[in-house]
């Protein structure tokens, strides 16, 4: 295992000059007593989650790396299985998709001069990683036409003894007019400290739509980098929205490449974060054919000495005329200590484009905490009510009204210091559970403002 | 007593000063207009009643119900029965007015001592009151004044007013940006609100408003003094005639 972790560090070192990783550093989450779960580490329980009200398809489960059961065809249409089995057995299936979304290309533009020097080019180290070690994961097929009405929830559960070290692998695929939403929930279902390497491709084949929705709710000894890679054809549209509610330090790694004309792009993120939790967002958006558009709206509020960076780069190619693309990265920050490091960044090689990219990082606004507190609401609820209606604006995006309203309730209470810890996961999002020990509470300090 | 009593009230915005000695007194079950040019101070005394913490008061006070209210934070002088109808009211995605308004409501009560209304309770008030200025469920179930018309915003001000029945409701330019049938509601609402117990400053800078809303006294408010109180006749005449005869009477007086 010493191996693994050593791996891992090397790939920080490997990547220390490159642009898009940089900043990456997982170091403190790196302990030595991290092991590569077996299959005899799992229960292979039925993991439920306290979401009932979410109307759901279906709920997939992986349980700290693998996926149980038999492939098989669920009653809405849709093929599910082990990625790892499927493609023992059904190579034809996976093989002509797997790692065709995943590239090292945008990691390679940023690569140093002493990188292009050893030839081979500079590879994105952790996706390497996880292609060397990947345990299991998911394989997801939409087949052409098939249009779901509810969504299908991937449950990601990471639990102990053993503090675990995860590479995890899924590959989702959308067939032509088909439409499939995903609730991509990665939880710790215990204190358990955790260290995961996650990738997952996902290709929206023509006309058809995909959403996936991200809500991360780990304990704060776990890490997660969460790579996506999206490719999407003509006339294709993508939702996704990468919550963060909790966790030790989260990296949402997000590639999108729109390689047909008419393509659709809205990503978005909100993080909420503090004590000394971190919070990564990188996101790339590839225009690479005319008339596609994307937008992406990133929110955070940081606390106490918590971290967060956006990255966010929009590369329109010299043939994707009447491009529309908007970038936004908006910030609160609650103290003194509390830290954003934003950048937003558009390369354009075409005139004939739409495209506008801004961050701001900021307090609350006086003349709203005005018109509030003189309705004779107290500065504390009136602040927060503002730093709700700041997270409005994302939670306002996501297309699926019962994730909507759950996720409304949660940010809620989240900002209230209301979501206690309970035997489920580390924040139950359901209804609360009683008697527990508040031990994951983002409490806001109003004197801090 | 006087329900409201403004002695020679100074105020600035940062190094400027807009008040220069207002005094003012107001009664309960009267109707006091407010008028002048633009940033004359209009907009400053009402932020001031209310507790904009903008503004610096440099001397003077404001005696409210016997109290000097200058050291009251913002939340407790609107729960003391103060009200600010804002000329431009603020958007708050993602809460509902229906929401706003049982966190305004129940918090006030809190502050004087009473039981939070239960959801029943608060519903039936809503109902009621929603009739005041003709809203319907549907903008009641809005996040407060997002994407709402300027017609929208003002009766929603009104409507705000009716469920936190206040004492003093001061109504920075209420008819600014309402067409002519959203006037005749709001205005309408106003009416209604109207009683020997409550006193109402409206600020305006139209004699229109006041064919609805009839004041028992004008003011003028020119460059930070109220230079001239009169019947509601007044009015007229400063829509008619302007403000340079005030300006001309305050040099004859000065010199």
């Amino acid at each position: 295992m010493e191996n693994v972790i050593n791996q891992i560090r090397r790939c920080r070192e490997a990547s220390k000059g490159n642009e898009v990783w940089r900043e990456v550093n997982f170091d403190d989450f790196l302990t030595s007593d991290l092991k590569c779960p077996s299959v005899d580490d799992c229960t292979k329980e039925d993991f439920a989650c306290s979401r009932q009200n979410l109307n759901l398809e279906a709920t997939l489960v992986i349980e700290n790396g693998y996926h149980f059961g038999p492939m098989c065809q669920l009653d809405c249409g849709i093929m599910v299985g082990s990625l790892r089995q499927v493609r023992e057995m059904n190579p034809d299936l996976v093989e002509p998709f797997f790692g065709k979304c995943a590239t090292h290309e945008v990691s390679r533009r940023f690569e140093t001069l002493a990188d292009r020097k050893k030839g081979r080019g500079f590879r994105n180290p952790y996706f390497e990683l996880n292609e060397h070690l990947y345990t299991d994961g998911l394989f997801v097929m939409v087949p052409d036409n098939v249009q779901l009405s509810k969504p299908v929830q991937i449950l990601n559960a990471i639990h102990g003894p053993i503090p675990a070290l995860l590479n995890t692998r899924n590959l989702i695929l959308v067939g032509n007019n088909a439409k499939a939403s995903f609730i991509f929930c990665d939880d710790s279902f215990d204190g358990t400290n955790s260290f995961s390497n996650n990738v997952t491709e996902l290709m929206i084949k023509q006309g058809a739509k995909a959403e996936l929705y991200k809500m991360q709710n780990l304990n704060d000894k776990s890490a997660l980098l969460n790579q996506t890679f999206v490719t999407m054809e003509e006339g294709s549209t993508f939702r996704s929205a990468a919550i963060t509610l909790n966790g030790g330090h989260i990296r949402n790694h997000t590639e999108v490449r729109m390689n047909g004309r008419h393509c659709d792009c809205q990503a978005n993120g909100l993080y909420l974060i503090d004590k000394q939790q971190q919070a990564d967002n990188y996101i790339y958006v590839e225009h690479a054919q005319p008339d596609c558009h994307s937008r992406e709206l990133f929110k955070g509020i940081m606390d106490d000495a918590a971290r967060a960076t956006f990255n966010g780069h929009v590369m329109v190619s010299d043939g994707a005329s009447k491009t529309e693309a908007f970038q936004t990265n908006k910030n609160i920050l609650l103290t003194d200590k509390a830290h954003i490091d934003t950048k937003p960044f558009l390369e354009i090689y075409n005139d004939d484009v739409k495209c506008s990219h801004g961050s701001t990082i900021g307090q609350l606004d006086e003349l709203a905490l005005f018109y509030i507190r003189s309705r004779g609401i107290s500065e504390r609820t009136a602040k927060t009510m503002l730093l709700y209606a700041f997270c409005d604006e994302v939670i306002k995006g996501i297309e699926l009204p019962e994730l909507q309203s759950l996720l409304g309730d949660l940010v809620k209470k989240r900002l209230h210091g209301e979501l206690t810890a309970c035997s489920d996961c580390a924040i139950p999002c359901g209804t609360p559970c009683n008697g527990e020990e508040a031990a994951h509470t983002f409490k806001i300090d109003t004197t801090k403002l | 007593m006087a329900l409201l009593s403004i002695r020679n009230l100074h105020a600035s915005i940062g190094d400027k000063e807009i008040l220069k000695g207002v005094n003012l007194e107001i009664n309960r079950g009267e109707v006091h207009s407010i008028m002048g040019p633009n940033g004359n101070g209009k907009s400053t005394l009402a932020g001031i009643i209310a507790g904009n913490p903008k503004y610096t008061v440099t001397e003077g006070e404001v005696i409210y119900n016997g109290k000097n209210i200058l050291d009251l934070p913002v939340d407790q002088r609107a729960a003391e029965g103060i009200f600010l109808g804002f000329q431009y009211p603020v958007e708050i995605p993602g809460v509902s007015i229906t929401n706003f308004m049982r966190t305004a409501v129940n918090e006030q009560r809190k502050y004087r001592g009473l039981n939070p209304l239960s959801g029943a309770e608060f519903l039936k008030l809503m109902e009621e009151k929603k009739k005041v200025v003709e809203m319907t469920t549907q903008l009641a179930n809005r996040s407060v004044n997002e994407g709402f018309s300027g017609g929208e915003k003002k009766k929603n001000e009104i409507f705000q007013m009716a469920m936190l029945d206040p004492t003093l409701a001061i109504l920075d330019e209420t008819d600014s940006g309402l067409d002519i049938d959203a006037l005749r509601i709001v205005a309408s609402g106003v009416n209604k609100l109207r009683s020997k117990d409550n006193a109402i400053v409206v600020i305006t800078h139209y004699q229109r408003l006041l064919d609805y809303i009839v004041p028992d006294f004008v003011h003028v408010l020119f460059e930070g003094r109220i230079v001239k109180t009169g019947p509601k006749e007044l009015a007229l005449t400063l829509e008619e005639k302007g403000y340079d005869w005030i300006r001309q009477e305050l040099n004859q007086k000065g010199e």
